[in-house]
């Protein structure tokens, strides 16, 4: 109970607008952001992956409709999302096992997995959707 | 610091396992994907079809898609009980959840064993 009275006291500050983020904190909102993202078009992708598989003339459209200016856009997105929750997950990874945990490597990390993701999905958008 | 011996039920420990196995599994399967199509270059519908087609390559994703399933299932409800408080809704989000996540994986398994 002495514990519950006390935490009660803490001042708190959940305003989102004062709040300044450390950049792990942001990869960390980022790695939810980007599941969520990539839960929410789960139809979406499997119907292009059903597409691209079926017959010769799924194929097609599905060719076409990948074609598409705002599709290709929106793959982009999603491969971006893809990509930070891959690398951001390899850095918990780490974490899990107690490396990279102290402040100067954690943020040293937090910057590599922004500059890797970002780096993948340039490459990848190009290699995949140009 | 919380002092208390993770045995028991409902610690949240096998969800915590599993949703790192299903990452690296997916992990793995990411890297052959693309080693697979930097090596075949299946720009053809044959082609395509013929990388998935293939017994081991159907096989791993299948596993791939199973584990992304579980996977989103784990982070999902994370984060429907961080921001989800009355538990009807809750309740009910969770089970549209599920739903969703075994109706595509039944979809997925069907792309798969048309092939």
């Amino acid at each position: 109970m002495a514990e519950l009275s006390i935490k009660k006291k803490r001042p708190k500050n959940l305003d989102l607008t004062t709040i300044r983020l450390p950049l792990p904190g942001i990869l960390s909102i980022l790695h939810r952001v980007s599941g969520a993202g990539l839960f929410l078009c789960l139809p979406l992708l499997l119907w292009l992956f059903q597409s691209s598989l079926a017959t010769p003339e799924s194929f097609a459209t599905f060719k076409a409709v990948a074609a598409h200016p705002l599709v290709k856009i929106i793959l982009l997105g999603l491969l971006w999302a893809f990509c930070h929750h891959f690398c951001a997950g390899i850095r918990y990874l780490f974490l899990d096992v107690h490396m990279g945990v102290d402040l100067e490597s954690a943020r040293l990390t937090s910057k590599i997995v922004f500059a890797v993701s970002i780096a993948l999905t340039v490459i990848l958008g190009v290699a995949l959707l140009w | 610091m919380v002092n208390r011996i993770v045995v028991g039920a409902h610690y949240g420990l096998k969800d915590w396992i599993a949703q790192r196995a299903t990452a690296v599994i997916m992990a793995v399967y990411s890297v052959i994907l693309l080693a697979a199509v930097g090596a075949i270059g299946p720009n053809t519908y044959e082609a395509w079809r013929g990388l998935f087609a293939n017994g081991f390559m159907k096989f791993i994703t299948f596993l791939f898609f199973l584990s992304l399933f579980y996977h989103a299932w784990i982070g999902v409800r994370d984060i429907w009980m961080d921001y989800v408080k009355p538990t009807g809704i809750r309740l009910v989000l969770h089970v549209l959840t599920i739903f969703a996540l075994l109706g595509y994986a039944g979809w997925a398994t069907q792309i798969l064993w048309r092939l």
